[in-house]
């Protein structure tokens, strides 16, 4: 048995997919944590940047929301929502879009909105866009971390929230787009890739243990692997020590949670722990 | 020239059954009291706007105030769904909620167009996805009158009213607020007419850097109230209650618990102090 956790790996996996010195518009949940794993570890000029308006943000624990005032208090600008949109994200000045999903389809195209159903009458309400929309389309480019099973991997997104690829080449074109699209998605068990001529979502990447069935076995569609198939290697101690260290901050930080004057509640061992584990992944 | 009054008389004063209400503040300083107030006072048929219906808009939904909902994001941050609002998408509960559901960059250019005075702003954005295709009243495709180049419309928000919270006011209801300031301002001047309930009202306001300032006459309403945004979190003043997000989730997941909750803590109390 290896000494990590699958969602270790793919947060390590992630946190590596981000170069040093480049800027980064975060996304909310596992994107967060693997793009503070980088700036902690081996990209110590990553510039973060939140939705919130935080530009340049540097918080020395996991933020605990988009708007955490860590990201504030440590961030080289503040500003305001619609300039975040407009000024930062709109003309592309943003390098690397971190994104999450609920969904996410052979040609990249994340839901995050209705699953089941129809729109008007959905099985499952999402959260919906957020600002993913306008970060998939405007980042030059753009990765994707998501645990793989096959409700979340599906031939088609039942809601297009986000554009990938659409339905295949020309299409990013065609609607305006002017990133270039996810050039990776980073999962629990590997990395997947586009190819270069179909955009359809490959596997590029085992992590070690995992095999292409174990990968296939989770995919909702007919996932090729590519033929250059490497194994991601495993975490080096210090990413998981920096890793851990996230982790044992943010259950830190529960125990410190004091309770407002009139408040019935205290933190308890149980909230705790379903705290650092949606932090932590 | 802003009226500081109490809460209670601001929301009796400004906000009325069927209006247009925009309570903002991104994830920073979000209006607890005032959205409990106006539960308190049991306004109906309201069309809540904002762009992350989180917690608060989940009680106001819950409890029967909301007939539709305009956002861009509605969960609940790091911990997972909002259970009244699902309840009502899902299963009509308390009532069915009409959406009209778009981008965060959207939300926020239609909100500037508001404070703008304009009828609509233009941005890059839609463009393939499901919300466009969706087909809704508040977004179209637009040419540029100079390239031709394709770009989207986002009609303009003017709500009715727009509550927000901010760190401080002066006596003469002058507001400030500063750290993450969202869409704040934009809200405020978009609305015919607001209420800020602040953290204190001191004699005068010191410059705080990177701060916004809400001169006195574009608010209509201030009033004290002090730990107004708790749960979440008032930059210098007190940090987001974690503990209180993560508590939520059981409680709005069942209808039974909820109405609890609501009689305890809402009706229960003449007033929300602490944002409980």
């Amino acid at each position: 048995m290896p000494d990590y956790s699958s969602d270790e790996m793919m947060t390590v996996s992630a946190a590596r997919a981000l170069r040093d010195g480049v800027t980064c518009f975060v996304g909310i949940g596992l994107p967060s944590a693997a793009a503070n794993l980088a700036r902690a570890t081996h990209a110590p000029r990553l510039v973060l940047i939140y939705e919130s308006g935080t530009i340049g943000a540097k918080p020395d624990r996991l933020p605990l929301s988009i708007g955490d005032g860590i990201l504030a208090e440590t961030a080289d600008a503040v500003v305001s929502v619609p300039e975040i949109f407009n000024y930062w994200l709109q003309p592309g000045r943003i390098d690397v879009g971190f994104l999450g999903a609920a969904q996410i389809d052979k040609f990249g195209n994340i839901n995050t909105t209705v699953i089941g159903g129809d729109y008007a009458a959905p099985k499952t309400r999402l959260p919906g866009s957020g600002g993913a929309p306008e970060i998939a389309a405007s980042c030059r480019e753009v990765i994707v971390v998501v645990r793989q099973t096959l409700r979340s991997f599906v031939e088609r997104v039942d809601f297009v929230t986000s554009v990938g690829y659409g339905s295949g080449p020309g299409t990013r074109q065609r609607l305006g787009l002017t990133g270039a699209g996810p050039l990776k998605i980073i999962t629990d068990l590997g990395v997947l890739q586009p190819d270069p001529e179909t955009q359809e979502f490959v596997l590029t990447g085992l992590y070690p243990g995992v095999s292409v069935e174990d990968a296939r076995a989770r995919t909702g569609w007919d996932l090729a692997a590519a033929a250059e198939l490497h194994t991601v290697d495993p975490p080096s101690a210090a990413e998981l020590t920096a890793l851990r260290g996230f982790t044992a901050s943010a259950k830190e930080l529960g125990a410190r949670m004091t309770p407002h004057p009139g408040s019935r509640r205290v933190p308890t061992a149980r909230t705790i722990s379903a705290l650092t584990r949606k932090m932590v992944p | 020239m802003a009226e500081i009054v109490s809460l209670a008389e601001a929301v009796a004063l400004a906000v009325r059954d069927g209006d247009t209400v925009a309570m903002e503040g991104f994830t920073h300083l979000i209006p607890f009291a005032a959205g409990h107030e106006v539960i308190r006072q049991h306004r109906r048929d309201l069309t809540l706007v904002r762009m992350t219906p989180d917690l608060i808009y989940d009680q106001l939904i819950g409890a029967g105030c909301a007939r539709k909902l305009v956002f861009s994001w509605g969960g609940n941050p790091g911990v997972g769904s909002l259970h009244r609002f699902r309840d009502a998408v899902e299963h009509s509960w308390p009532g069915p909620l009409e959406l009209e559901e778009h981008s965060h960059a959207g939300m926020a250019n239609r909100y500037v167009a508001g404070a703008s005075g304009l009828p609509f702003a233009v941005l890059r954005g839609y463009s393939g996805t499901g919300l466009m295709a969706e087909g809704m009243a508040s977004v179209r495709s637009i040419a540029c009158p100079f390239t031709g180049e394709m770009l989207t419309a986002v009609s303009a928000l003017n709500p009715d009213v727009a509550i927000v919270h901010a760190q401080r006011a002066d006596t003469s209801g002058n507001v400030q607020l500063w750290g993450i300031t969202g869409v704040q301002k934009e809200a405020v001047l978009a609305a015919e007419r607001s209420i800020v309930t602040v953290e204190e009202v001191v004699p005068h306001l010191g410059p705080r850097p990177g701060s916004v300032v809400l001169p006195s006459w574009t608010v209509s309403y201030v009033a004290e109230a002090p730990g107004g945004s708790r749960p979440s979190y008032a930059l210098g003043y007190y940090e987001r209650d974690n503990d209180y997000y993560v508590a939520w989730d059981p409680i709005a997941r069942d209808r039974d618990a909820f109405q609890r909750w609501l009689d305890a803590e809402i009706f229960g109390m003449a007033e929300t102090t602490g944002g409980r």
